[in-house]
């Protein structure tokens, strides 16, 4: 079966882009944004909910976004817009659908159950679309690890911050409110194999900041980070560019790699020391990040 | 001396000379204060000055822009032409705006009959697009004006100058290093041609200050007459505080690739010298260039042109040595140009004239900004996409020809108005002198400039064709239908060298 | 498709039109465009509007556009959504791509 989504893939960037604005879903695919994310929950008036389905319909049929990954985020499955939601933008080719408020996996199973209704309606096999949940309570956190091995379809679950901290009872802040969120999501998408992808940062003025969270997030192994001003792009894969040292000593490592190779050991080492399977891992990670940065998107 | 003694002299006819000396007339004996008040060009109004010019029907007058939308001195100067009865006037101004509309009256009534400019906008430029005028408009850049003035081909007659200050004998500035406020221009650089080379110059000042007016744009020498205006302009039309940042990310993100363009073509060394246009995206390139500047470590010799706060807040933190100044375009470049010892003030002639080498031909490179770019490389900056005149040729053509690398931007559409098309509707500055176009959506290298084009792959920016620009646009807007013009011709265009590159019909409607 | 009432939708913001329908029983469908860049693309604008009529099988009706330099794509959404507006239902011809 051809998917229409990429499991594995690189997302550092998920940039959320309003679905009822035709200008900036126009000029979304330009930012060099990994994934975009047109949006028919927050961000779209409630008497607009219809108006943005037609729009990102027509949207996601007609224009080119190049190779990048689309991502719709629909209204959750209870409001009773999710469904009509999924009416729309399925037939209209989307990749990954993003089911907000996800608090346990039978919210996952409900919602692709829908999913693949609608695919056999419009012949289109089932199990082409991707899907992504995003956690964002306290219930969501707490089945974080339920919620990731919900379905094969998702390509990895995400943190949604502003209800999750009103669901504890605290506000934004440094960063140690959402410690326990983070790393309940990270190991609940690692253990499922998936990607773990981070809240947005909502001051765009603020550079410093923003970068501060970005470093911190990179070092609790995040994926990437949902984005809502693409100025924000840049500097977050700049941060997720390995430095000239690391990166070094990875391809130092997969030359020793296949310099044993070549010799027909499976033992390689460097400077006398074995090189250990993660090492590796982690080596050929880098390499990849590094030449991701440095990949031109031909279209 | 006597005629006889003289005569004595060997090859006498060969000598330049007038005459024998026959002493001298009185010498002023009141102080210099009393001299000022009584022996002075200033005349009690603008009638006055203009009778003592001996202006004609028929004759040429001038102005220059550097009041921009809050220009008052040109319609002041031109209602009063008209209810003096003047007809058949040409008026070449080194730019016209918006705020001149009143002028569609003095077409009508035959005041006006021809106009040289480099810009139009507004009610004026709609008109003049629908066949307002019978004789067709003159577009010239700044060089090009610069260089008619000086070889004759546009004879000015009489000069009216609004200057910020001026002092009883004629020394006329954009500023005043006098204590107290006036409104302030900055640099009149391109007001000093218009002095230099007018058979009479008048000119309007809202502040008449002490003799010497020190430093000035326009010396004393090249003044007639002088009448004092309560109103010349308006501050807040002729400059705004500060020229802020684009925060629009799609200018942002066009300023950053364009930054990245010039430094990976190895224009970015120790001791370069650049210009930035005015729009959004070439403005916020300076912005990723500081930042390259501080990463390398190096400086710029000099920044050239219109001059912004940007450049004036790089040249105080020391990153740029030198400002040359021909057209200040906010209030923080006035201040600059005010108080800092390297950022002079540069005529239009020295700024960019093609008859001798101009300070555009060291420039390293330039980013300026287009409406429409065609699949060769041809610029408009002047006629909207609807075929209305909008716009300025200012210094486009100029630069782009004595820069080593001039840089276009552009978004690669406006709305649905592709900005990268099959052929421009008006060439104002010719491809051969483009050499890189960067828009949001690729950055196309002119294939004159092979080796730039492999600098730029070297370096991982994606280079495309304009043929495949022009093709992106399209599959995003679709082809537009062309513009509909009658055969009469409303404008003329020149290039930098005054010869015709181009000319604008007036447009059709149903 | 049955119109029962006089709906809109779209905003007047740059990249976007405004359409608004009005029912009709006869004449075919009129249509008051106005567009800030009716030269260039009024044509193909007015053939979208029709198009996206005929598809939702409207034959008689009344059309004001407001245009701001919409994209086909966004005429076709607004002027569907406008017409379930102005038909009291929801959508349920999603057509694949």
């Amino acid at each position: 079966m051809e998917k229409r989504y990429i499991k594995d893939r690189l997302r550092r960037s998920m940039m959320f882009v309003p679905g009822n604005n035709p200008g900036m879903i126009t000029d979304a695919r330009i930012y060099g944004a990994d994934s975009i994310m047109f949006d028919l929950e927050d961000s779209v008036a409630y008497t607009e909910k219809d108006t943005a389905r037609f729009l990102v319909h027509n949207a996601l049929k007609t224009l080119d976004f190049g190779k990048k990954e689309i991502v719709v985020r629909i209204n959750d499955l209870s409001s009773g817009l999710g469904v009509r939601d999924l009416e729309a933008i399925i037939p209209a080719g989307v990749h990954v659908v993003r089911l907000p408020k996800t608090d346990s996996a039978q919210d996952v199973i409900d919602c692709e159950r829908e999913i693949a209704r609608i695919e056999a309606k419009h012949n289109i096999p089932v199990g082409a679309t991707g899907m992504m949940a995003a956690i964002e309570s306290a219930n969501g956190v707490l089945n974080a690890r339920e919620i990731a091995h919900a379905s094969d379809r998702l390509i990895g679950v995400a943190l949604g911050a502003e209800d999750y901290v009103t669901d504890l009872k605290t506000t934004r802040a440094d960063g140690i409110e959402l410690l326990f969120a983070r790393s309940m999501i990270l190991n609940a998408a690692r253990s499922a194999g998936i990607a773990a992808l981070d809240t947005v940062y909502s001051d765009v003025n603020n550079d410093e900041g923003f970068l501060e969270e970005v470093s911190l997030i990179r070092k609790l192994g995040f994926d990437g980070k949902s984005v809502i001003n693409p100025r924000q792009i840049e500097p977050l894969h700049r941060a997720f560019i390995p430095s000239e040292k690391d990166l070094r000593k990875a391809y130092a490592i997969m030359d020793a790699i296949a310099e044993a190779n070549a010799r027909g050991s499976g033992v390689a080492s460097i400077k006398g020391k074995m090189i250990d399977k993660p090492v590796v891992i982690r080596a050929q990670r880098l390499i990849a990040l590094a030449e991701a940065d440095n990949v031109v998107e031909e279209d | 001396m006597t005629d006889e003694l003289l005569r004595t002299i060997p090859h006498l006819d060969e000598i330049a000379h007038r005459g024998p000396f026959a002493g001298t007339p009185a010498k002023h004996t009141e102080n210099f204060r009393e001299r000022s008040a009584r022996e002075n060009k200033l005349l009690p109004s603008l009638e006055d000055a203009i009778r003592a010019t001996g202006l004609t029907d028929g004759m040429t007058i001038s102005f220059h822009h550097h009041f921009r939308n809050g220009d008052h001195v040109v319609n002041r100067v031109v209602d009063t032409l008209a209810k003096m009865g003047f007809k058949n006037l040409t008026l070449a101004a080194s730019s016209l705006a918006a705020v001149h509309a009143p002028l569609i009256e003095h077409i009508k009534n035959g005041v006006i009959t021809h106009i040289e400019t480099s810009g139009l906008r507004g009610e004026l430029a709609e008109q003049i697009s629908r066949g307002l005028m019978d004789f067709p408009i003159v577009f010239r850049s700044h060089g090009g004006r610069a260089a008619a003035i000086r070889s004759g081909e546009l004879h000015i007659d009489v000069a009216f100058l609004g200057a910020p200050s001026c002092d009883p004998y004629g020394n006329a500035n954009g500023y005043s290093r006098e204590e107290g406020g006036t409104i302030a221009c900055g640099s009149m650089g391109y007001a000093r041609t218009d002095a230099k080379y007018a058979d009479k110059v008048v000119i309007l000042t809202n502040r008449l200050v002490q003799y010497p007016n020190a430093p000035w744009a326009i010396p004393e020498y090249d003044v007639d007459y002088i009448v004092v205006e309560e109103d010349i302009g308006d501050p807040k039309g002729i400059m705004s505080g500060a020229t802020r940042y684009t925060k629009n990310p799609k200018e942002l993100l066009i300023a950053q690739t364009a930054a990245q363009v010039i430094d990976a073509a190895g224009y970015l060394y120790d001791g370069f010298s650049m210009q930035m246009g005015s729009g959004g995206a070439s403005l916020a390139t300076a912005r990723f260039i500081r930042q390259m500047m501080l990463d390398k470590s190096i400086r710029c010799r000099f920044a050239l042109g219109g001059i912004t706060g940007q450049i004036t807040a790089m040249h105080e933190e020391g990153l740029i040595d030198r400002v040359l100044d021909v057209q200040s375009f906010d209030l923080d470049a006035a201040r600059s140009l005010k108080h800092n010892r390297f950022h002079h003030q540069i005529g239009a002639t020295y700024y960019a004239s093609f008859l001798s080498p101009a300070a555009v031909d060291q420039l390293d490179f330039v980013v300026l900004s287009a409406l429409e770019i065609d699949t060769d490389f041809n610029v408009n900056v002047l006629t909207g996409s609807d075929g209305v005149i909008r716009g300025a040729v200012g210094g486009h053509p100029d630069t782009a020809a004595g820069a080593s690398l001039s840089v276009v931007v552009a978004p690669l559409t406006r709305g649905r108005i592709p900005s990268v098309i099959d052929r421009v509707n008006t060439i104002v500055t010719p491809g051969s002198t483009v050499d890189v176009v960067v828009t949001d959506q690729g950055v196309a290298v002119n294939p004159r400039r092979p080796e730039v084009a492999e600098k730029l792959r070297r370096a991982g920016i994606h280079v495309c064709t304009i043929a495949q620009l022009k093709d992106k646009a399209e599959a995003l807007v679709g082809r537009p239908d062309p513009i509909r013009y009658q055969d009469r011709v409303v404008g003329v265009v020149m290039y930098r060298n005054n010869t015709v590159i181009d000319v604008i019909r007036q447009i059709d409607e149903d | 498709m049955e119109l029962k009432k006089t709906a809109a939708a779209g905003t007047m913001e740059s990249g976007d039109i405004l359409i608004t329908i009005e029912p009709r029983t006869e004449g075919g469908v009129t249509l008051e465009l106005s567009s800030s860049v009716l030269q260039q693309y009024g044509r193909q604008i007015e053939a979208v509007i029709r198009e996206t009529l005929a598809g939702l099988e409207i034959p008689h009706a009344a059309v004001r556009a407001v245009d701001k330099g919409a994209l086909d794509c966004t005429v076709r959404a607004r002027v569907s959504a406008a017409a379930c507006r102005a038909a009291e239902r929801e959508n349920e011809t999603w057509e694949a791509k």
